[in-house]
């Protein structure tokens, strides 16, 4: 075991080492991971190492040695998996079945995992390196690029380009269910709902770093609340909206207040347990109808008319809707996208308050946080239950889309989607999160070869995630301030905001918002006010 | 009275259990602070390959203690091995970031490994042998508890002196005290800290692996989600005797099993795994430190 | 304030011209903060034992001693981050307001104002400098949930007053030119300004600077020392700093404390702690 399979050190030389282990201050660093900041990025870099390679023999060499490493290692992970994927259990006859034919796959792909792995592993210390150096140098160069992250979307940073193809995907949106399918319809509203759900849960996880991973139960809330509500009061879906929402905000206050007094560790796993218990008690409950669930949940009504018999013949007689489609789920449809496109203007506009920048605080550093009069406990209480809120909400709508509810629907297995969305998307961006549901439940409904594997990805993108782009595919990006330095003594400035890069300019060139008499207030695209 | 003894030798059987594992979580967390959500699938994988030797080796003629103890041995081998491979890909390229980060490293690693076994194996319920000999007890305490649950407590019993033994008087359990007490001396005064880690896993990992082969035996089933529950219980003995603390974690199980016994008892066996959740609540509310915790908790 | 260990205040020099502490000139005895029998116990270990001493209004006052001695601790105890075992602390935010600190959580602290810096950096990395700044304005901000939700004028207001505040803060100490960057992109010397900028932000009527000049270099720390002066008088307040560097506390404090093994062994003018032999003892050991 002297040979580590997946040791840098040995081959990939010191500055993938040391940014690979993590170790970006030196040694205290490393072991103090509370202190170090969230990137553990800030470190003095090391000298380039994968860079000029020499001469050609050394690039063989390099190869070489790289290759020798992946064989070790593939083969260390080949000998480990070997009894569980060889030695499969047949539980009908009693016996083992020797599947020694696995045993070349799992040869093929625990090798091809670890070049994939080394080279990431390598690309990502080098990337790290180079951005430390870059930034290393001096102080911040004059009306330079802005802030927070490149994006390769940067293009779509610039205010008219931004508008243009927020409407053009507006447009297509609202178009949508009178040119496609019931079947479309019914995906993408699933789609919809993940991303309200993502959202919510962005702001737990991503903006206030509060680790939820018990969200299904307080989508569950949601949903019982309107099945419950509905068959035993006989309330429609509009009323339920808000009292689920409401619900499920109670619920997240109740049970944050005994935990997020302590470390966020602990909320994790309360969360955790919280929704295991929340499902057997719903199967062990009688007035839940246990495990045979709630049947029967209406759609949303629209003023009493009766969408499928009086308005459908008229449409579909136009040739404007699929004649199978069910008006009752582009209803929901549009709700949801109500619902989304709401939950984006309120994300984006509480990232960008004094509430949001608390969450943000907290996520960065809670001693510095209460160190600026922020109380800790208050604002991880409102960002919990605000989270859940969004999960109540969404509940309801599902509960109507799907009209039958059950535990079944809300185990840990949608916490676990949940948060792969955010994860993969990038926590705390709005973009990350919608493109990171679109690509977890629209891809897996195309490509259904994968159904199997879902669980084993999730699980998989988390770890590979964390390791190699914790940011996410579209890092969040901060707002810009812009501003015209204070002409003399007593001088206002002038600040005006705008969005992503492009126009972060410093105030030695003074902006045309920060050049304007009066000054603009803080005002970003997405949020038209 | 009867049911009473009965149902504290099921706890007390439950209970060593709960601290074979819960040791390897407190353990991690005295040593990087970190909550190894993976924890409860090596515990998993431990009865898992204890069910495929057990069932390889027997193929082969082997019964009897020379089965119990090779199955044991590949059980621990490669759960140790798991343990070790886990930290190095999931953990160790994360040290220095935000706390954030390894745990939900940690989370995907676990539903990983579950979804894992459930593929190459099966997502069915399997039945476990009975792998401890007839030990021939009559008479006397048999009558309250079968020789499996007396077998499971005596083995916890060896394993947590073994492990006292290990801490106090080996070098390297000198090291993971110096490293859970202040990892910045530790390493200043030449500990590898790597190594501490590694080995900290490793251990942890190693207990688990019994953990998964008495269960087996006990429950006489096992299910790839079965690591699931029982981590979080686990977990929930750990935070319950004060987290990072040794005997604690082995007192908080073992209050743990007692309270899931009688709950399941007298009250409903509906919700005997509510129970653990409640009283995580119930501990974190009142005395985050745990039982045997204090201010400054005593670590490994 | 017990007999032996009362605060000692020895002619604090009045303060330089320009600076508005009314009080502090004429009175010898205006303390902006002053501490009784401050006693910290953690385990067995004694970290402060019967601390008692007294910053004056408008006044920088150092606080020195060897490495472990319980400088931090008492700072954590100052600001709610420890509650020590013994003793008061009596904080003053204007003459004739005293208000005892032992029981309040560190953003009460900060809300009252004491404004703090810390050893090891701690900024909020992945936010620009101006966000920085700006949420240490979160307590004189009013801006509640549905304020945020519904950016109302009044939420729009206050965000714009803040911005400009902040940005005019940081201009006002050369970081004006990165407010859009992110605070860990930011230079060494820089982030420890900004941390200073940032506890300004939060109006405070004391700052503690913990080791400001830490990883700085000679022409940094003097930029420093300069730093510190201005920062007392035009923001009107009072400071107290832990430093290891002599050169800075000689030339920037008026009056010193020494603190050994958790104790007060020495208080005076910077001139007269120099010669102090307790204090030559402390730091050199004994012979």
């Amino acid at each position: 075991m002297t040979q580590a399979p997946f040791s840098v050190k040995g081959q990939a030389g010191p500055a993938s080492a040391a940014a690979a282990s993590g170790a970006p201050g030196g040694p205290a660093a490393a072991v103090h991971a509370e202190t170090a900041g969230p990137s553990g990025l800030s470190g003095p870099p090391a000298a380039p190492a994968a860079a000029s390679p020499g001469s050609k023999a050394a690039l063989l060499r390099r190869l070489a040695g790289e290759l020798r490493a992946a064989v070790i290692s593939a083969a260390w992970l080949t000998f480990l998996a070997l009894p569980l994927v060889v030695f499969r259990i047949n539980s009908a006859f009693g016996k083992i079945d020797y599947l020694w034919g696995r045993l070349p796959k799992l040869a093929a792909v625990t090798f091809l995992a670890t070049l994939a792995w080394r080279f990431l592993l390598r690309r990502t210390a080098f990337s790290r390196v180079k951005e430390a150096v870059s930034e290393a140098g001096g102080p911040p160069p004059e009306g330079a690029r802005g802030p927070a992250g490149r994006s390769w979307l940067s293009l779509l940073d610039r205010a008219p380009a931004k508008k243009a193809l927020f409407l053009a995907l507006a447009a297509f949106l609202l178009s949508v269910p009178f040119w496609t399918s019931p079947y479309v319809v019914l995906i993408l509203i699933t789609a919809l709902i993940y991303i309200t759900l993502g959202l919510g849960l962005n702001i737990v996880v991503g903006v206030a770093g509060l680790l939820n991973l018990g969200y299904a139960a307080f989508f569950g809330v949601g949903a019982y609340t309107f099945g419950l509500l509905h068959s035993g009061l006989g309330l429609g879906f509009w009323a339920c909206l808000p009292l689920g929402a409401l619900s499920a905000t109670v619920l997240g206050l109740l049970l944050g207040i005994p935990v997020l007094r302590l470390s966020g560790d602990y909320l994790a796993i309360v969360t955790l347990g919280f929704a295991e218990i929340f499902r057997l008690v719903l199967v062990n409950v009688d007035f839940t109808n246990g495990p045979r669930g709630i049947r029967n949940i209406p759609p949303p009504s629209l003023f009493g008319i009766d969408l499928n018999g009086a308005v459908k013949p008229f449409l579909a007689g136009k040739g404007l809707l699929h004649p199978d489609m069910d008006l009752n789920k582009v209803l929901i449809y549009f709700i949801i996208l109500a619902i989304v496109a709401l939950t984006v203007l309120c994300v984006y506009r509480l990232e960008n308050s004094r509430l949001g920048r608390a969450w943000l605080a907290l996520r960065e550093d809670e001693v510095a946080c209460q160190a600026m009069g922020i109380n800790r406990t208050r604002a991880k209480l409102t960002a919990f239950a605000l989270g859940s809120t969004w999960a109540g909400l969404a509940g309801v709508v599902f509960a109507s889309q799907i009209t039958f509810i059950s535990p079944a629907s809300f185990d840990f297995m949608l916490s676990v989607m949940v948060l792969s969305i955010v994860v993969l998307g990038g926590m705390g961006s709005i973009p990350g999160v919608m493109i990171g549901a679109a690509v977890l439940i629209l891809l897996p409904e195309y490509l259904r070869e994968f159904q199997d594997y879902r669980m084993l990805i999730f699980g998989l993108i988390m770890v590979l995630m964390m390791v190699f782009r914790p940011q996410g595919i579209i890092p969040g990006t901060r707002r810009v301030y812009l501003y015209s330095p204070s002409p003399g003594a007593g001088g206002g400035a002038a600040p005006s905001a705008g969005d992503g890069e492009g126009q972060g300019e410093g105030p030695a060139a003074p902006s045309p918002a920060g050049a304007s008499s009066a000054p603009a207030a803080p005002a970003g695209p997405a949020a038209p006010s | 009275m009867e049911l009473f003894l009965n149902l504290c030798v099921s706890g007390l059987t439950k209970g060593s259990v709960y601290a074979l594992i819960a040791l390897g979580y407190t353990m991690v967390y005295g040593i990087i602070a970190l909550i190894n959500f993976a924890h409860g699938e090596i515990y998993m994988i431990g009865a898992f390959t204890s069910l495929i030797f057990s069932m390889a080796l027997g193929a082969l003629g082997l019964s009897g203690w020379g089965l119990l103890f090779a199955v044991g041995f590949f059980a621990v081998a490669y759960c140790a091995m798991y343990g070790w491979t886990v930290e190095k890909i999931a953990y160790r390229p994360l040290r220095g970031q935000s706390r954030l980060a390894p745990l939900i490293s940690a989370i995907g690693m676990s539903i990983f490994l579950q979804n894992y076994v459930q593929l190459v194996q099966t997502p069915n319920f399997l039945p476990f042998p009975d792998l401890i000999p007839d030990l021939g007890l009559k008479g006397g305490v048999s009558r309250y508890a079968s020789q499996t649950q007396l077998a499971i407590v005596a083995a916890t019993a060896v394993c947590m002196v073994a492990l006292t033994l290990f801490i106090k008087k080996t070098r390297l359990g000198m090291a993971m005290r110096a490293v859970s007490q202040d990892p910045v001396m530790a390493r200043l005064s030449g500990v590898n800290i790597d190594r501490v880690i590694s080995a900290t896993f490793v251990i942890g990992s190693m207990l688990a692996a019994v953990g998964g082969l008495l269960i087996g035996n006990y429950a006489h089933q096992t299910d790839f989600f079965t690591g699931f529950l029982a981590g979080m219980k686990a977990f929930t003995a750990a935070v319950l005797g004060g987290i990072g603390s040794i005997p604690g974690a082995v007192a908080g199980a073992l209050i743990l099993g007692f309270s899931e016994s009688l709950a399941a008892g007298y009250i409903s066996s509906d919700y005997e795994d509510v129970v653990a959740f409640v009283l995580l609540i119930a501990i974190l509310t009142l005395r985050p430190e745990g039982i045997m915790g204090s201010a400054t908790a005593q670590k490994v | 304030m017990s007999g032996e260990n009362a605060p000692l205040s020895p002619g604090v020099p009045g303060p330089e011209a320009g600076q508005a502490a009314p009080a502090a000139g004429d009175s010898p005895r205006d303390p902006v903060l002053s501490t009784s029998g401050v006693t910290m116990i953690f385990g067995g270990l004694t970290a402060l034992s019967d601390v008692s001493f007294a910053v004056e209004r408008g006044s920088i006052t150092a606080l020195i001693g060897p490495n472990g001695a319980g400088k931090t601790t008492l700072f954590n105890c100052l600001t709610g981050i420890y509650r020590p075992s013994r003793g008061t602390m009596t904080f003053s935010p204007e003459p004739g307001r005293n208000i005892p600190l032992r029981r309040l959580a560190p953003d009460r602290i900060t809300c009252l104002g004491i404004a703090r810096t810390f050893q090891n950096i701690r900024l909020f990395n992945n936010l620009t400098v101006l966000e920085n700044v700006l949420i240490a304005c979160h307590s004189r901000m009013k801006a509640g949930l549905l304020g945020a939700l519904l950016r109302d004028r009044r939420t729009r207001e206050e965000e714009r007053a803040m911005a400009d505040f902040s940005y005019r803060l940081l201009e006002r100490y050369g970081l004006g030119p990165a407010v859009n960057h992110l605070a860990r992109n930011l230079p060494y010397g820089a982030q420890r300004r900004l941390e200073i900028v940032r506890a300004l932000a939060t109006r405070p009527a004391l700052l503690l600077l913990d080791e400001p000049a830490a990883g700085l270099n000679i022409s940094e720390t003097r930029e420093l020392d300069s730093l510190i002066r201005r920062v007392r008088d035009s923001e009107e307040l009072s400071v107290l700093l832990i430093e290891h560097d002599m050169s800075l506390v000689m030339s920037v404090s008026d009056l010193v404390y020494v603190l050994d093994y958790g104790a007060l062994i020495a208080a005076g003018e910077p001139g007269d702690i120099r010669r102090d032999p307790k204090v030559v003892k402390a730091y050199l050991g004994e012979d």
